[in-house]
């Protein structure tokens, strides 16, 4: 392209000129810049997509606030239209830098190496000596020894007669570079195919109950943008036993020690079933699919009859944990309660102690001295609106809390084997027993071999192109009244080893021949 | 010997290691304070650049202060001398927290990096130990000041701050991942640290000169230091996220969640990236490298420290 004055630069010229500002190396710096700060405020705010708790925390602390951020899209930025942006141009960058490098490098490859300056003395590193060997003798010798350092050599005699060795090595180190490089798209393309077809569920599964992998099963379930929901392995499980142990003693006590869950499965209908031992750090992969076990809670076993005297409701409900001493929130539900629906919400301490200011609370995460600290209602649930609701929250709206006959609310404290019952004959609540439950994670991302190749070809390429050093020497001979003058001399833009000492040593590989003569 | 024996063992070495390295930091004031003399009285005829002897040479052949140091210079060898003091004492010190680190793995009876405690001890002696290795083949010991100086702050900060008894590892650290993946990250942590030195060295030549500045290597010198140690660092830290996202994809599902600390790791990478291309571009190179580079460990500190203290996201089981 010539420089003219004109005013506007033709369509493609302008193309041409925002493809260079784009692929510069100053672009490049500042996008990386850019990317850097661009992913400051997701670790900083809580992200739907990490936390999606916390950030209707966030929401309900900072409603005004929040507003802001849905519109920046500050609750889920790795995901968000301006932070694309910046890895998008990151990536086109990249590529505008890579191609044409790559195509430099590959006539690089096939030219020969480069002639030697007019000056070889004043180049970074030389020597100078006179010799008796003939010229051509000390040519060959050179070139012999370049090459069995593994320089690749050129000979010729130039203009004026002079014998001259031209090598260069280290080629790898610009190819390193272009791997490191084409690598890092690789891991980007990979992740995103992952994040695109995988997907990511969570399960709470009552210790002794199974699961069968199904949408409907699933408490939490993150698909990808093109995942299909008929793509689910039909595998199944069933926990048969889960342990768990804490510190008893010491000042890391109620830190859990370990836990683990014996399962059974099966890989598809109709398989003979398997055992496994899930542990943390330990998933069962099936079909591609891998289970972990990411977290373990309570489920009080719990009976409650209605007014009538019937079985309301019945089995192990999970309460989640919400300290490290495990106390633990949960709902009971029992809508084919007669006259009216029943509801208790309340916590469950493993470790019961009573404390003066906080009342009931828990000490310990084992269950050590359990008991269940409940209010009731009565009312509708509103499970008939339609709407879809959490079998771990109340709507409130419709019912109504029992209270005792001073007013105050009616709260029971139990223990297992106990019941009580409720206000004016409207039911009874039995806590049987203590069950455990695991919360499992079972999650897909497909081609993570994918980003795996990527990196490590990457750290290789990165090791070539930061240590690899690329070098070249000169050897020139020229005849002088008998006498032969042999200039050496190197030259390393990456200004990296000892160069002048590579020279010297040269140097005196070559005085040896002249050495050697003198002698015989 | 028994758990609560090798504890004990280990808590003593630590505190004595500090105190001396706190007492090689002091050696080295001295060692600094007294070529700060020579500058004042006899920089006239004594000094000379020292960058001038070695314009052609790499680092390994450059003594500072060899074209300053005369024979029968009384002042000058006792600067010598309080480097060399103030050298020995950082071996022995080195000694002393290498028996405090081991000592501490052995009463836990796992590698001694559980907790923040126990990171911040290893990563000390990481850095340490980089600083040590790389005096032996260079010559290096011009980094001592520093060296000793943040050395006695994290073991100090360690010890009055973050100290928890020795005891086993919470479940989600049960994983041979934890000693490739810390391990990774204290070396790339450790040469960050020098190479963040180097990089202060470089700048504080850039503006200031006399007194032990004038006897330290050359501008040039040091930068290439610096550089040198960055490349070595950033593939190291390239290897530690990789561990770090295979063993998250072991233990949590996915090698890659956005957790604050994979967050952060990945901002440092994207820094010390952006510090490599500078280096390899017009009107980047020297100062402005410098202070990315120094933006760099910013980054890698932070996350170290204000991600942990936080407390938020996966790695807060880390322990403060």
């Amino acid at each position: 392209m010539t420089q003219t004055s004109a005013p506007v630069l033709a369509p493609l010229e302008f193309a041409r000129w925002i493809w260079r500002q784009l692929t510069s190396m100053r672009t490049a710096l500042i996008l990386l810049f850019l990317l850097a700060i661009a992913a400051v405020p997701g670790s900083v705010i809580p992200q739907e997509r990490v936390d999606p708790l916390a950030v209707t925390r966030y929401r309900q602390t900072h409603p005004s606030l929040s507003q802001w951020y849905d519109r920046l899209g500050m609750f889920h930025v790795y995901s968000s239209i301006w932070f694309g942006a910046v890895y998008v141009l990151l990536m086109l960058s990249l590529l505008g830098c890579f191609i044409p490098r790559t195509r430099v490098y590959l006539t690089a490859l096939r030219a020969r190496p480069p002639k030697a300056p007019r000056n070889l003395v004043r180049l970074q590193a030389s020597a100078q000596f006179e010799s008796s060997t003939a010229a051509e003798q000390v040519a060959d010798r050179a070139a012999a020894e370049l090459r069995r350092k593994r320089f690749r050599v050129d000979s010729y005699v130039d203009g004026e007669g002079r014998h001259v060795v031209t090598a260069e090595k280290g080629y790898l180190r610009e190819a390193g570079n272009l791997i490191f490089h084409v690598s890092v798209l690789v891991v980007l393309v990979g992740v995103a195919y992952g994040a695109l077809y995988g997907y990511k569920g969570a399960v709470l599964v009552v210790d002794g109950q199974g699961f069968s992998n199904t949408l409907s099963q699933y408490d939490e379930f993150t698909p990808g943008g093109r995942f299909n929901a008929d793509d689910l392995p039909p595998f199944s499980l069933h926990v048969d036993d889960f342990h768990v142990s804490f510190q008893p003693d010491g000042p890391q006590v109620g830190a859990p020690r370990e836990f683990d869950a014996d399962l059974t499965y099966t890989a598809e209908p109709g398989d003979t079933p398997k055992t496994y031992d899930l542990q943390v750090n330990h998933p069962l992969q099936i079909d591609g699919t891998s289970v972990y076990l990411v977290g373990h809670g309570y489920a009080p076993d719990i009976t409650v009859r209605d007014g009538d005297g019937n079985v309301a409701f019945s089995g192990p409900v999970p309460f989640l944990p919400q300290d490290a001493s495990f106390t633990s929130y949960g709902v009971i539900k029992a809508p084919d309660a007669e006259p009216g629906q029943l509801a208790f919400e309340g916590y469950f301490l493993p470790t019961l102690q009573f404390d003066k200011t906080r009342g009931p609370i828990s000490v310990f995460p084992d269950a050590l001295n359990p008991a269940l600290v409940l209010l009731a209602y009565h009312g509708d649930l509103g499970l008939d609106a339609g709407l879809p609701q959490s079998v771990y929250e109340l709507n409130r709206s419709g019912l109504k809390r029992f209270t005792r006959a001073d007013g105050q609310p009616f709260r029971m404290q139990l223990q297992p084997g106990q019941s009580i019952t409720l206000p004016n004959d409207a039911g009874s609540i039995t806590f049987k027993g203590v069950d455990r439950f695991v919360k499992l994670q079972i999650s897909r991302s497909p081609a993570k071999l994918v980003p795996l190749a990527g990196v490590l070809a990457a750290i290789a390429g990165l090791i070539a192109s930061l240590f690899i050093r690329p070098r070249r020497a000169w050897v020139r001979a020229t005849d002088a009244d008998g006498r032969t003058v042999i200039e050496v001399a190197g030259l390393d833009r990456r200004m990296g080893g000892d160069l002048q000492a590579e020279v010297d040593a040269l140097a005196a590989a070559l005085h040896d021949v002249h050495e050697e003569k003198e002698s015989v | 010997m028994s758990a609560e024996q090798f504890a004990h063992l280990s808590n003593l070495a630590i505190y004595s290691a500090t105190v001396v390295y706190a007492l090689a930091l002091l050696v080295h004031i001295a060692e600094w304070a007294s070529a700060f003399e020579v500058h004042h009285h006899e920089v006239a005829d004594v000094l000379v650049p020292v960058g001038s002897s070695s314009a052609r040479s790499g680092i390994s052949v450059v003594t500072p202060g060899e074209s300053s140091r005369r024979p029968g210079e009384p002042r000058s060898d006792r600067t010598d001398t309080f480097g060399q003091i103030a050298m020995s004492l950082t071996v022995l010190a080195f000694g002393i927290h290498l028996v405090g680190v081991i000592s501490r793995g052995l009463a836990a009876d796992r590698v001694p990096w559980g907790n923040m405690y126990e990171f911040s001890t290893t990563g000390a002696l990481a850095v340490t130990g980089a600083f040590l290795a790389l005096s032996w083949r260079y010559q290096l010991s011009w980094l001592g000041l520093l060296v000793t100086a943040f050395t006695t702050t994290v073991l100090g900060v360690a010890v009055l701050a973050l100290y928890v008894p020795a005891g086993p590892l919470v479940p989600a650290l049960h994983s041979y991942w934890l000693v490739i993946h810390v391990a990774a990250a204290a070396i790339a942590g450790g040469a960050y640290t020098v190479g963040a030195m180097a990089s202060v060295l470089y700048l504080v030549k850039s503006r200031w000169s006399g007194g032990y500045l004038d006897r330290l290597p050359s501008k040039e010198d040091i930068d290439r230091l610096a550089y040198r140690v960055h490349a070595f660092a950033f593939p190291t830290w390239t290897f530690a996220v990789l561990c770090g996202a295979i063993w998250a994809e072991y233990a949590w599902g996915r090698y890659w969640g956005w957790d604050p600390k994979e967050v952060w790791a990945l901002i440092t990478w994207v820094v010390y990236a952006a510090y490599l291309h500078a280096r390899a571009t017009a009107g980047w190179q020297g100062k402005a490298a410098a202070y990315i580079a120094l933006v760099g460990f910013g980054t890698f500190l932070f996350n170290f420290i204000g991600i942990n203290l936080w407390g938020s996201g996966l790695h807060s089981y880390a322990g403060v």
